[in-house]
C-alpha cells in the first residue's frame, strides 16, 4: 500500500541499525582486549621497538618466551613517545598490558601513577643488575622492573679529521683540551663538533653529561658549575666549533651531520655503532671528559621492562616468568646485541666484551652513567629536564645569557 | 535459492503496478496514518547523524572540558578520582610566563598568514580567470601544496632553511647576503613558519576564490567596458565587492585552519628556541603530551581558549552574513 513510506523507513533502520551494529561492533572489539581471565592463556606484551616486524628475533624471543610459560604472546609495538599517554589511558580504562617495555625515566612517572607493581609484588629478581642502572626504575625505596639494556652517550671522533689537523686524540682529557683540538679542527678548514639541543627531552639528554662533568646537581639548574656547562656549548656556537643547526638538531640528524665525514667530533649513542660501521671512514669513541680531567657521568638510556597493575592479580605468576625468560642472561645477550645495547649485568657484559672489543669503552660509559631520575629524583625529573632543554635553547640562541637562562629554568622548576 | 533469484524480477513489476494502481484509494488511511510512522521516519533519519555528533564532537568536547576543570596529576588520570578545581587551570595558563609571548605569536602568525594567503590566492585567482593557455595545468600545479601530506612539506622546509646545509642560505650566500638561522634564532623563527604556512594555504584560497570568479556574471563585466571602465576599475568595482560573501567565508575558514596549526610548526621548530614560535596549538600540545610528565588540565585548558576564539569569530562570521541577507 504505502510502500514508498514503509520503504523509507525501512531503509532508516537499516541505517539505524547498521551505525548502531558498526558503533558496538567497535566498542565490544575494544570490550575483548580486556577480558582476559586467568585462564585465557593469551598475555598481551607492549614495547617501543616498532623496527621489529613479526620475522624479527625479538618478536620470536617473546613466542618462544610464551611458550616455555604455556601462554600465547599478544604483542604490540609502540612509537615510544607515544607509549607513555597509551599506557595511562589504558590503566585508566582497567586494559593495561600483561608485560610492559618502557623508556627508563617513564618508570617513575608509571609509579606514581599506580600503574606499576613493585619487585615485591611480582617477585621479580633483579639481584644481579647493576645499581646504577636498577636506579633509573627505583623511587621512593621500592624497585619498579628490570633493564632490558643500557645505552649512554659518548664522543664519536673521526680519525682522519683529527688527524689532518694534527690533534692527537690521547691530549683530549677535558673541557680546555677538546676546546683546543676543536680550535685545531676548525684552523684546519673541518667542522668541530656535532651534538643535539633540540627543545625535547633529547636535548636534555644530551646536556646531561656536560651538566654533570661541571659538577652539577639536578636539583640546582642555576648552579655556577651549570652555569660553566652551558657556556662551554654556547662559546662553541659563537666561536663557529659547533654549527648553528644543533639548536634543531635530532640525535639522528646530529649523527648524519657526522657521518657526512666533515666533524672531528660527534656527542651520540650506543645505538648508533651499527650506523658507524657503516659510514666510510675510520672512527673512534671516547667517553665525555669531565671539567677537569676524568670522564663525565653520561644519563643512562634504554628500557625498563615491568609488570603493569591488573585486576586479576594471579596474571602476575605468568608475567614474572615472562619477565625472567626475557632477561634471562642468553636472552638478554642476544637482545642487548640486536638492540647494539649494553647487557644491565656484569656478567652479560663480559660476555659482550669478549664477542666485540669495541664495546669495551661502552661497557665502562654505561658503568660510570646515571639515571636521570636518580637521586630520588622520580616525577620532578620532567619538570626539571623540561626547563633545563628551554634554558639550553634560550642560551645557544642567543635570547638570554647562560647566566640568566639557567636562572630562570631554575626558579619555574620551584 | 530459486525463490530469492526469482524475487527480484517479479518484484519491480509489482510496485510499479502496486505504486500506480494503488495509489489514489488509500489516501484517507494514509493521511491518519502518517504522522505516527513519518515522525518515526524522521526520528530514525536524525538518529546516525545525531549518534555521530554525539559521539565524535559533543562527547569530546565535554571530555576536554572536563579535563580543564580538574587537577590531573599522572595518578589521578588513572585512577579517576581528580579533584574539581574549578577555573585553577585557566589561572595557571594565564599567570604562565608561555601565556603572552604564545598569545601574540598566535595573533601575528593568524593575522599575517591569512592577509597573505587571501592577497596572493586572490590576486592567482583572478589572474587564472583569465583563461589563457595552460591556465588548467599551472592551477592543477598550484594545488601541489595543498596535496602534499603535511609532514613532507614541513620536513622539506626545515632542510631547505637549516643554517648550515639549507638551500635557502645557500641561494643567498651565492648573492652575497650573510647566512640567516631561519630555524634557530628567536627573531626569525616565527618568520620561517609563518612563510611556510602562507606556501601551504596559499591553494586553499586559489581553489575557493576562482570558483567564486565564475560566478560573477560576464554581462556585467561587458557593461562595465562599455562604460569605460579600466582593468582596475572593474576589479574595485565590480569583482571585489561581488565576491565579498566568498570572501567571507574564506576568511573565515582560512582563520580557523590557520589558529590550529600545529604540525608545521611542530615539525619545523618545535615551538622554539626559547618559546619564539610557540602558538597556543603547540603550547597546547607541550602541555599535555611534549613532557614526560604530561600536564593534562593546563593542556586542555588552552585547547579550550583556542575552542572559544574560533567560536567567537564563527559568530562573527553568522551575524554579518545575516546582516548581508537583511540588507
Amino acid at each position: 500500500m504505502n510502500r514508498p513510506a514503509r520503504r523509507r523507513l525501512t531503509a532508516a533502520i537499516l541505517t539505524v541499525v547498521t551505525v548502531t551494529a558498526g558503533a558496538s561492533a567497535c566498542s565490544s572489539g575494544a570490550g575483548s582486549a580486556d577480558t582476559k581471565g586467568a585462564g585465557s592463556g593469551t598475555y598481551t606484551i607492549w614495547d617501543p621497538y616498532p623496527q621489529f616486524d613479526k620475522t624479527s628475533a625479538w618478536a620470536k624471543l617473546l613466542d618462544k618466551c610464551g611458550t616455555e610459560a604455556g601462554v600465547k604472546i599478544k604483542r604490540t609495538a609502540f612509537d615510544t613517545s607515544d607509549l607513555t599517554n597509551k599506557t595511562l589511558l589504558a590503566a585508566q580504562q582497567d586494559n593495561s598490558p600483561d608485560v610492559l617495555i618502557v623508556d627508563n625515566p617513564v618508570v617513575s612517572t608509571l609509579a606514581e601513577a599506580g600503574v606499576l607493581t613493585t619487585t615485591d609484588d611480582n617477585k621479580l629478581d633483579t639481584s644481579k643488575v647493576n645499581p646504577n642502572l636498577l636506579a633509573a626504575g627505583q623511587s621512593g625505596g621500592k624497585t619498579y622492573g628490570t633493564p632490558i639494556g643500557a645505552n649512554t652517550l659518548a664522543l664519536y671522533y673521526n680519525k682522519a679529521v683529527l688527524k689532518d689537523a694534527g690533534v692527537d686524540i690521547a691530549s683530549v682529557k677535558d673541557w680546555k683540551s677538546l676546546t683546543a683540538a676543536l680550535a685545531k679542527v676548525k684552523n684546519a678548514g673541518k667542522k668541530g663538533i656535532t651534538f643535539s639541543a633540540i627543545g625535547t627531552e633529547e636535548g636534555s639528554f644530551q646536556f646531561l653529561p656536560w651538566f654533570w662533568g661541571s659538577g652539577a646537581q639536578l636539583a640546582a639548574l642555576d648552579s655556577d658549575q651549570a652555569v660553566s656547562a652551558l657556556s662551554l656549548w654556547k662559546n662553541w656556537l659563537d666561536k663557529g666549533y659547533a654549527p648553528n643547526s644543533v639548536i634543531n638538531n635530532t640525535q639522528t640528524t646530529s649523527w648524519q651531520e657526522f657521518a657526512s665525514g666533515d666533524y672531528a667530533f660527534a656527542e651520540n649513542g650506543t645505538w648508533q655503532l651499527a650506523g658507524a660501521e657503516k659510514a666510510g671512514f675510520e672512527y673512534g669513541v671516547i667517553p665525555v671528559p669531565g671539567t677537569s680531567g676524568g670522564d663525565a657521568a653520561a644519563p643512562t638510556g634504554g628500557e625498563f621492562v615491568t609488570i603493569p597493575v591488573q585486576g586479576d592479580t594471579g596474571r602476575y605468576a605468568t608475567s614474572q616468568k615472562l619477565v625472567s625468560c626475557l632477561t634471562n642472561s642468553q636472552n638478554l645477550l642476544d637482545t642487548d646485541t640486536t638492540l647494539s645495547y649494553v647487557a644491565p649485568t656484569a656478567e652479560v657484559q663480559d660476555k659482550q666484551v669478549a664477542a666485540n672489543p669495541d664495546l669495551k669503552p661502552w661497557v665502562d660509559a654505561v658503568q660510570a652513567a646515571k639515571g636521570r631520575t636518580s637521586d630520588d629524583l622520580g616525577t620532578k625529573y620532567p619538570k626539571i629536564s623540561e626547563q633545563m632543554w628551554k634554558a639550553v635553547q634560550s642560551a645557544l640562541s642567543g635570547s638570554a645569557s647562560p647566566n640568566d637562562a639557567l636562572g630562570s629554568a631554575q626558579s619555574a622548576v620551584k | 535459492m530459486k525463490h530469492t533469484t526469482q524475487l527480484p524480477d517479479r518484484r519491480p513489476v509489482q510496485s510499479r503496478n502496486g505504486a500506480a494502481t494503488a495509489a489514489p484509494p488509500p489516501a484517507p488511511a494514509r493521511a491518519r496514518r502518517r504522522p505516527a510512522s513519518q515522525q518515526w521516519a524522521a526520528w530514525a533519519f536524525l538518529a546516525p547523524v545525531t549518534l555521530y555528533l554525539a559521539l565524535f564532537y559533543a562527547y569530546p568536547l565535554y571530555r576536554n572540558i572536563d579535563l580543564s576543570l580538574r587537577n590531573y596529576t599522572v595518578r589521578s588520570f588513572v585512577q579517576g578520582d581528580a579533584p574539581f578545581t574549578g577555573l585553577e587551570n585557566y589561572q595557571t595558563v594565564l599567570d604562565d610566563p608561555v601565556f603572552a609571548p604564545a598569545l601574540l605569536h598566535t595573533v601575528v602568525f593568524t593575522a599575517v598568514c591569512l592577509v597573505f594567503q587571501y592577497v596572493i590566492g586572490l590576486a592567482l585567482a583572478v589572474f587564472f580567470h583569465q583563461h589563457f593557455r595552460l591556465s588548467a595545468t599551472l592551477r592543477a600545479l598550484f594545488l601541489v601544496p595543498w596535496l602534499l601530506p603535511l609532514i613532507v612539506s614541513a620536513s622539506t622546509w626545515s632542510w631547505m632553511l637549516n643554517s648550515d646545509s639549507g638551500v635557502v642560505n645557500a641561494a643567498l650566500h651565492a648573492v652575497g647576503i650573510d647566512p640567516v638561522n631561519w630555524l634557530t634564532s628567536p627573531s626569525w623563527s616565527l618568520t620561517s613558519v609563518i612563510i611556510a604556512n602562507i606556501w601551504i594555504g596559499v591553494p586553499f584560497n586559489l581553489v575557493v576564490l576562482h570558483s567564486g570568479l565564475q560566478s560573477i556574471p560576464a554581462s556585467l563585466y561587458e557593461a562595465a567596458a562599455l562604460d569605460g571602465a579600466n582593468a582596475w576599475q572593474r576589479f574595485w568595482r565590480i569583482t571585489f565587492p561581488l565576491l565579498r560573501p566568498v570572501s567571507a567565508i574564506t576568511l573565515l575558514l582560512g582563520l580557523v585552519y590557520t589558529l590550529k596549526v600545529f604540525d608545521i610548526i611542530w615539525i619545523m621548530t618545535k615551538g622554539g628556541p626559547a618559546d619564539s614560535s610557540t602558538t597556543f596549538a603547540t603550547w597546547s600540545y607541550q602541555l599535555g603530551f611534549g613532557n614526560l610528565l604530561p600536564a593534562f588540565g593546563p593542556g586542555a585548558a588552552v585547547g579550550n581558549l583556542l575552542v572559544v576564539a574560533a567560536l567567537v569569530f564563527g559568530l562573527v562570521y553568522l551575524r554579518v552574513q545575516r546582516k548581508q541577507y537583511a540588507s
